[in-house]
């Protein structure tokens, strides 16, 4: 094989001109990647663990027009898992797909926020979640619209339409069950006791997402809590609730360090794919 | 060259018109608004949610008609951007969806898709699909499917 000739100054000149219009690949920015694929994983599995959850519900809810939504949402979370996760294969670049980053990856290498792996409880548990969670969600896709990466910005203007439906569905149910009968109040108010200590996770500003700000990557999540706080705040006044005392906030999804209820989540997900690896049908 | 070219995608565009959604087979995916591109080498998708279980059966259908039509050098992508609207959906695909008795997607109350009352309510925020809520006609009785406006 011929030697290449030595690169010249003037060449690469050239080739720092034509990089951004796309001629050639981009040089690999190790950096960007990294951030990129960590981002990507913590939207896609924070999406895939509540779309796992909801879809224990199927077959099980108070009613069928229950059951049919909480399924829904499930498919809308499992689609953005799916894009999400794509994504982030490809930052890492080490040839996993995304179906291995889900069914392929133990439990400290999961990096959602601890509020979706909670279980299911009871009814007024999983909409106290859903709840808390997609207004946060919503909020977060509202600004991942003008995310840096074209792809994360196309699938969060894709996937805001359906969150502002889950955001607004879980929101009727913590009014109707808050305001409701007695029994369903104190559930209600169970649920939102044991949610509320997870909130502060979803906006802590991390190393990672004070990069991925940086880059353009993500909205600023201060200015997010704002709107969220407000309207938290409004849905419980609705409910005629109290917010729940402020509680020690615990972290550290985004390390990877799960509750006990991640892992069993875990072993029934990724059960057939571990069990019968690479099937197909 | 032109000419030609023009023929092909007038062609292509016939056998898309032909594939029906999995979902609701009244409508084809034309009358769906998700084929947002036709050239002469590819042509370009868009799912309408994000979790449909349906695109990756409208896409192996698409690759099927391609096929059996001779266009198998023809290319299948898929864009999320810009995302897909109900208001896509084609005049005609919105008749057939009336005459199926769903009831297309509005802004405001929908009308009973059975008898045309405006008495109707949501019984369920989500429908038999993803993209269908459950709704019911106060004055002939008869529940039905609203094709939600997104
Ligand atoms: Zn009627």
């Amino acid at each position: 094989m011929p030697s290449l000739p030595p690169i010249r100054p003037e060449d690469e000149a050239v080739a720092e001109k034509i990089r951004p219009g796309g001629a050639f690949d981009a040089p690999v920015d190790e950096a960007h990647g990294r951030i990129l694929f960590e981002l990507a994983l913590r939207l896609g599995d924070d999406s895939l663990i509540l779309g796992q959850r909801l879809a224990e519900w199927c077959g099980h809810a108070p009613g069928v027009e229950v059951d049919l939504s909480l399924a829904n949402m499930a498919l809308d979370l499992i689609g953005q898992a799916t894009h999400f996760l794509t994504i982030a294969a490809e930052a890492e670049g080490k040839g996993r797909s995304a179906d291995d980053l889900a069914f392929r990856r133990d439990v400290l290498d999961f990096k959602n926020c601890l509020l979706v792996e909670q279980p299911n409880g009871d009814f007024a548990q999983t909409m106290a979640r859903q709840f808390l969670f997609s207004a946060w969600q919503k909020r977060l896709f509202d600004g991942l619209t003008a995310c840096a990466d074209d792809r994360i910005a196309a699938v969060a203007a894709k996937a805001v339409k359906e969150v502002a439906y889950h955001e607004e569905l879980a929101a009727e149910w913590v009014i109707r069950l808050g305001d409701g009968t007695e029994e369903s109040r104190a559930r209600m108010i169970d649920g939102l006791d044991w949610m509320w200590r997870f909130i502060p996770e979803l906006f802590e500003t991390d190393e990672v997402m004070t990069d991925a700000a940086a880059r353009g990557l993500v909205p600023d999540l201060a200015s997010i809590r704002i709107g969220y706080d407000a309207r938290v705040r409004a849905v419980l006044a609705e409910a005629g609730l109290e917010a729940p005392a402020d509680q020690r906030p615990i972290l550290g999804g985004r390390r990877g360090h799960h509750s006990e209820h991640l892992g069993h989540l875990l072993a029934v997900m990724q059960y057939l794919p571990r069990t019968y690896p690479d099937a197909v049908w | 060259m032109a000419a030609v070219r023009a023929l092909d995608t007038d062609a292509i565009w016939d056998v898309l018109r032909a594939v029906p959604d999995p979902e609701i087979p009244v409508l084809s995916i034309t009358d769906l608004g998700i084929v947002r591109e036709v050239h002469e080498d590819r042509v370009i998708l868009t799912p309408t949610y994000t979790g449909c279980p349906a695109t990756l059966v409208i896409e192996s259908m698409v690759r099927e008609a391609l096929d059996a039509a001779g266009f198998e050098h023809i290319a299948i992508e898929t864009t999320l951007s810009p995302p897909w609207t109900t208001d896509w959906i084609t005049p005609e695909g919105r008749a057939k969806l009336h005459a199926y008795g769903i009831a297309a997607p509005t802004r405001g109350v929908p009308a009973c898709p059975q008898c045309g009352s405006e008495q109707t309510e949501e019984i369920s925020r989500f429908g038999s699909a993803p993209c269908k809520s459950l709704w019911r006609c106060r004055s002939c009785a008869e529940p039905f499917d609203l094709f939600k406006c997104h």
